[in-house]
């Protein structure tokens, strides 16, 4: 069974239909990269997956997605439980106004978890696992925001880390870091793999062809081509894409 | 003369008118209160803060009316605090799209601007008569309170408003309900804000006296108000109280007693910048 599955997925934000049919399956433990050109609708089809539009007002879909083959969209699911399966990071850093420390237990915290020894044993595990330990182990009761912009990317993932989520969607998680911290941070999504699924959007070709095990190309909303990175990079099916990837738009 | 030369001129024309204005606001402050203090200065001392007031000026004191506006601010706060924050949290983040928050939004935003005796009416009529509350301090907190909810709502939404987006779809995305999000992401993150809209509200209130007159506050009470349902006066009405009368040393009593709520707002208003500036070092974005 796949991980994530999407059937025939519409999605309107008005009257304007930003996703078209698209329907794509996403293995166990594989990174997947989203790929295509600005306004395509990447982010709002990543952002299906743990219902992050549900808060635009205008926003409709249709079609089906499915996590372990059950759907998302299900009115029985709570949200809340779903995103502590499925987590995200964002764009832009967005660390909670807060120390090092509240910020990596916060989705403990707001599950009614106390237990100082349980706090701390997530804290060092998951600041380990995104590569931040070092750096901050010293300082954990400092703000989280006088972190440099990478740490602070960083310390987003350490915090979606710390839920134990079993799928990791990412939008562009590097593109605002400079170019030493967006290394570090491509460097830990693919040690993360052999434990997560992982979505990534991404700008940049480089950083999907080094990360990404499968790469999906979107075009003005819809899923041209989804296959194997090396295919879609070396020997695309689709002209749109071989055009896209090659450069000749986007 | 050429435009950028014209302009230049412009500028500084503006730059002076400005610098004008404010100096006469300035002065005009600083004259009013230099006058208070050469008036009312001398007259301060312990006995003047916990003598009653008396027939003979001398030996008046304000110890009734400073109890009692340290009263009305006590429980205007307790009264007006949860009101004012929990419809400013319905509006902002529950009830965006209802009909319900929309007509609120538009009246909220008026009764700002209603004149403060037509809440001293609507308190007399419905907390001193139709719920029995007299000329109580309950009667006065509770309609002052009125009175400065819209101030509470409006600051308090703005507070929260200045959140960034970011705060509240990161706490979201990690599986945090509304109500998580909003006790502990955006409250604590506009504390700084929301604090300071109650503190200049507050003070707003220890200010009036058009409201308390019409629900029935004393202009002379001969004792110190020890419960809310107890009568009660205030600064702001034993001062108009005292102006009125015709003796020299009633105009320097209420000199000195306009010091002394000068001081009781100053301090107010000391305490919000404090908070502000704590706040503001620890969330900035
Ligand atoms: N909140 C929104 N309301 C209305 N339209 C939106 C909203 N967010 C995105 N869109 C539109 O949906 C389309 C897809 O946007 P997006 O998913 O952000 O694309 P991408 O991430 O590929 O750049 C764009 O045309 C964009 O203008
Ligand atoms: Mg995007």
């Amino acid at each position: 069974m796949n991980k994530l599955e999407a059937r025939n997925v519409n999605v309107f934000y008005g009257p304007n239909q930003v996703i078209k049919d698209v329907s794509i399956s996403i293995k166990k433990n594989t990174v997947t990269a989203f790929i295509g050109p600005s306004g395509c609708g990447k982010s709002t089809f990543l952002r299906l997956f743990n219902r992050m539009n549900d808060y635009i007002d205008i926003f409709k879909m249709e079609g089906r997605i499915e996590i372990d083959g059950s759907d998302i969209y299900d009115k029985q699911i709570r949200v809340e439980e779903l995103r502590k399966q499925i987590g995200m990071v964002f764009q832009k850093p967005n660390p909670f106004p807060k120390t090092i420390y509240e910020n990596v237990i916060y989705g403990l915290r707001i599950q009614g978890i106390k237990d100082k020894k349980i706090l701390d044993e997530v804290v060092e595990k998951s600041l380990k696992q995104a590569a931040l330990w070092e750096e901050v182990k010293d300082k954990l009761k400092n703000s989280a925001l006088a972190l440099s912009g990478g740490q602070q990317q960083r310390l987003c993932i350490a915090r979606t880390l710390a839920v134990a989520p079993t799928v990791i969607l990412m939008d562009e998680p590097a593109s605002a870091l400079d170019p030493i911290s967006s290394a570090k941070v491509e460097e830990l999504i693919y040690e993360l793999k052999s434990q997560y699924t992982i979505v990534i959007v991404t700008h940049n070709m480089q950083q999907a062809g080094r990360v990404s095990d499968t790469t999906a190309f979107f075009y003005m909303g819809e899923l041209v081509e989804h296959d194997s990175t090396k295919m879609i990079f070396t020997n695309p099916k689709n002209e749109r894409t071989q055009n896209y990837i090659t450069g000749r738009f986007g | 003369m050429n435009s950028s030369k014209k302009n230049r001129l412009k500028d500084n024309a503006f730059k002076y008118f400005g610098i004008g204005c404010t100096t006469f606001g300035l002065a005009m402050l600083a004259i009013f209160i230099g006058n208070i203090l050469i008036e009312g200065f001398a007259r301060i001392d312990w006995d003047f803060i916990t003598n009653f007031p008396s027939r003979n000026p001398d030996k008046a004191g304000i110890l009734p009316a400073l109890i009692g506006t340290l009263w009305i601010m006590g429980l205007t706060a307790i009264i007006s605090i949860p009101l004012g924050i929990s419809a400013a949290i319905y509006l902002e983040e529950y009830g965006k799209k209802s009909r319900l928050a929309n007509v609120l939004e538009i009246n909220i935003s008026n009764l700002a601007g209603v004149p403060s005796i037509i809440y001293g009416l609507l308190g007399l009529e419905i907390f001193g008569r139709i719920m029995g509350m007299g000329g109580s301090l309950l009667a006065g907190a509770s309609t002052l309170s009125l009175l400065i909810l819209p101030i509470i709502i409006v600051s308090t939404r703005e507070a929260l408003k200045a959140v960034p987006k970011s705060i509240k779809e990161a706490s979201f995305a990690m599986g945090a309900s509304k109500w998580q999000t909003i006790s502990y992401q955006l409250l604590p993150a506009s504390f700084g804000g929301i604090i300071t809209g109650i503190i200049l509200a507050l003070s707003r209130a220890v200010g009036e006296t058009a409201p308390l007159i019409v629900i029935g506050a004393l202009a002379y009470v001969p004792f110190v108000p020890s419960s809310p349902t107890d009568e009660f006066s205030v600064l702001p009405i034993q001062i108009f109280n005292w102006i009125s009368r015709p003796q020299k040393g009633f105009a320097i009593n209420a000199a000195s007693a306009i010091i002394v709520l000068l001081m009781v707002t100053f301090v107010l208003n000391g305490i919000a910048m404090y908070l502000r500036n704590k706040w503001q070092k620890k969330v900035q974005w």
